[in-house]
């Protein structure tokens, strides 16, 4: 049963007249979409708030710990500083693009929750055309951050919406393609119908656990690494590189909309985890997930966040990739391997052979762009490791060891 | 249902909005943006007869060719901006009144 | 979206307040497009005019083509013109008017066009209705299925389009020095 015939349902029920059906229709849409949009809020408290726990952890300390259990409340205390600030207006800015800029940030991020798949029946509207809309989102960020760095009228700021429409245009690329690969198999671009067709039937028993990520490893590890840079995490954090550069094109931001761009940011990394989840690892499928339906959503959400939770190990422990290096490890490795997965996939599975064999050429080509991009990404980290270490070697050291192999790089 | 004409009104429009921009806009830059909005426009109109043909669900002709249009607004625009950014570099003006190179 | 039964015909249905709303939006757009005289705004009511457009092939029941309209035109071409507008900025913060010397001309010939428009539209009895569309995934599969069989040269022709005005446009905009 869908969410929202139930719902219609109920109000019928409850006494409301047939001949008032797009009242009705209207009502139930709009607390969906209320109550799902006020849900991306909160979870964006719970959010920040595991980011500074798991980076805590990570650099040898608690973390926050003195409001509420657990400093849960640490995020509403802080909320509650930035809605007091002072709202500043730069005098020279472009009013009309500087003000819509952090609505429309946040906008183009809540509007993926309406094809997320929690459960079964329990999406906001299964569109025919669900993961295109999806990539059509992101393009809703890249005018945000646009109209931000020109509306603010400062060149950083200007140069940094540059930076983020290039990053994320790049990698758009290969995330898109890695996104067709599930639609290729299951031949639907519904989220619900992708996420149903990863089940894995034993006689009669539903298991859930036939996700895509082991038929295609390779498309998965491609999706996580683009989806990275489109969140703009760590590696790829560049755009806004907390530790180092002063700020992205928010630089002129203060108070409360600059709250609205990191809580995009934040709730963006936690979607394309999500999509990850609803595309790669099964969705709302898992053991006993059909026979208990509440199950589902409960599986969706901690498989969601413990992606949510690598992305944030990933940022602590990772260094950060040049620009230029970026750029390349889109259109010189990601693409290509992308693109020749999608090709074989394509012909392998118009090829006249059993279907478990067509599997498994679908699977054996999926490993070996999996272990192509884990050994190119490898040994760019190898290299920086070694050129890290270099670099904190005492000055009376220098040139008195054997070089270090890093030509063939940078 | 939304009538027919409601969508050739609204196309019409945007086309007489882009005319103008592509006609009476000083910069090159908007006078590409008004051939976009004309594009837009006939893409409008393709859909809605599409849409409003006998068998909307067979004859898919209408969005086939608004698919077409979209991909090549998006070649036309690359080549154009080109244009634009070349001349600019050149000139250092994209003002179309300045730009008579060719007249005696 | 299921049709709506509906006793009293002048009532607008929840679509047509829908398709008037986007309708506004496009409009709105456009105007900015021609009116605005910073450059920027008219980008950006050229943003508002392709989502407008986009909402109306939704509501056209056409979900492929509104959502690659969005992809395409808001998520590469708005991006293009932006970067274009600001790459070109030198001159524009001159206070030059935004209308060029046959602006007079080009608003006599839009609004005789538009009027024609209209008074060709007037006296034509259009379809009122068309059968609803039931599977809309068929179509969606369908539009796939044609560019690879009826339509393959043209789909073949635009791949090739599409990559010569990438390689032009590289030619073109190289710096040469």
């Amino acid at each position: 049963m869908n969410w929202s015939d139930a719902l219609i349902q109920m109000q019928y029920n409850l006494g409301a007249p047939q001949e008032l059906s797009w009242l009705v229709q209207g009502i139930t849409y709009f607390v969906g979409a209320f109550i799902l949009a006020n849900a991306a809020l909160v979870l964006a408290l719970v959010l920040i708030w595991i980011t500074r726990k798991v980076i805590s952890r990570i650099q040898d300390r608690i973390g926050p710990n003195r409001l509420g259990p657990f400093g849960l409340f640490q995020t509403i205390a802080d909320a509650m500083k930035l809605l007091s600030k002072e709202d500043i207006n730069p005098t020279s800015a472009d009013t009309i693009s500087y003000q819509i800029a952090p609505v429309l940030s946040v906008v183009g991020v809540i509007m993926a929750l309406a094809v997320i798949p929690f459960g079964a029946g329990l999406i906001g509207a299964d569109l025919n055309v669900g993961v295109l809309y999806l990539v059509a989102l992101g393009s809703i960020g890249i005018m945000a951050a646009l109209m931000a760095g020109w509306g603010s009228n400062n060149k950083y700021a200007l140069l940094a919406g540059f930076r983020v429409v290039a990053q994320l245009l790049s990698y758009e690329i290969p995330m898109v393609l890695a996104m067709l690969a599930p639609v290729l198999l299951v031949n639907t671009m519904r989220m619900q119908e992708l996420a149903q067709a990863q089940s894995l039937f034993i006689g009669p028993i539903n298991l859930g656990i036939g996700w895509f990520v082991f038929l295609l490893p390779g498309a998965f590890l491609i999706y996580f690494i683009s989806a990275l840079a489109e969140g703009e995490q760590t590696p790829f954090d560049l755009l806004e590189a907390e530790s180092e550069l002063v700020a992205g094109f928010h630089i002129e931001y203060s108070g409360m909309k600059f709250a609205m761009f990191f809580l995009a940011q934040f709730l963006n990394s936690f979607f394309l985890g999500a999509i990850a989840v609803a595309l790669f690892l099964g969705g709302w499928q898992g053991p006993f997930a059909g026979q208990i339906p509440l199950l589902g959503p409960i599986y969706f959400m901690a498989k969601t966040f413990f992606i949510y939770v690598v992305i944030q190990w990933i940022k602590g422990t990772f260094p950060r990739m040049r620009v230029d290096q970026m750029m390349q490890f889109a259109w010189k490795v990601l693409v290509p391997l992308v693109l020749t997965l999608i090709l074989v996939q394509m012909v392998v599975m118009k090829l006249p052979l059993p279907g478990w064999i067509n599997s498994l050429l679908v699977l054996v080509a999926n490993i070996g762009v999996f272990i192509a991009v884990l050994n190119i990404m490898g040994s760019y980290f190898r290299r920086e490791m070694v050129r890290t270490k270099r670099s904190f070697e005492p000055k009376s050291l220098i040139g008195t060891m054997q070089p270090v192999n890093t030509s063939s790089g940078d | 249902m939304v009538p027919l004409n409601w969508y050739l009104i609204l196309s019409a429009f945007v086309f007489s909005a882009g005319l103008y921009a592509a006609l009476g806009r000083r910069n090159a830059i908007a006078v590409l943006m008004g051939i976009e909005l004309m594009l837009n426009a006939a893409n409008i109109n393709l859909v809605a007869f599409w849409r409003f043909g006998v068998t909307p669900a067979e004859n898919l002709d209408g969005q086939i060719f608004a698919l077409f249009v979209i991909a090549v607004a998006a070649a036309e625009v690359a080549i154009g901006l080109a244009l634009i950014i070349s001349v600019y570099r050149n000139r250092r003006t994209v003002n179309l009144d300045d730009l008579d190179l060719l007249k005696g | 979206m299921p049709e709506l039964p509906f006793p009293l015909p002048p009532l607008p249905t929840v679509q047509q307040v829908v398709f008037v709303g986007i309708a506004l939006l496009t409009v709105v757009g456009s105007l900015a497009v021609v009116l605005a005289r910073n450059l920027f705004h008219s980008a950006l009511g050229l943003v508002a005019a392709f989502f407008g457009a986009a909402g109306v092939y939704i509501i056209a029941e056409a979900e492929f083509i509104g959502v690659s309209q969005v992809l395409v035109y808001v998520g590469a071409i708005s991006t293009l013109i932006t970067f274009a507008i600001m790459l070109t900025r030198g001159m524009m913060f001159g206070a030059t008017s935004p209308r060029n010397r046959q602006s007079g001309t080009a608003a006599i010939i839009t609004s005789l066009t538009f009027i024609v428009l209209m008074a060709l539209m007037n006296g034509i009895n259009w379809p009122e209705a068309s059968e609803p569309i039931v599977d809309g995934q068929a179509i969606i599969a369908g539009l796939g299925r044609a560019f690879v069989t009826e339509y393959i040269i043209p789909f073949e022709l635009l791949a090739l389009l599409l990559l010569v005005a990438l390689a032009g446009a590289i030619v073109l905009a190289k710096d040469r020095n």
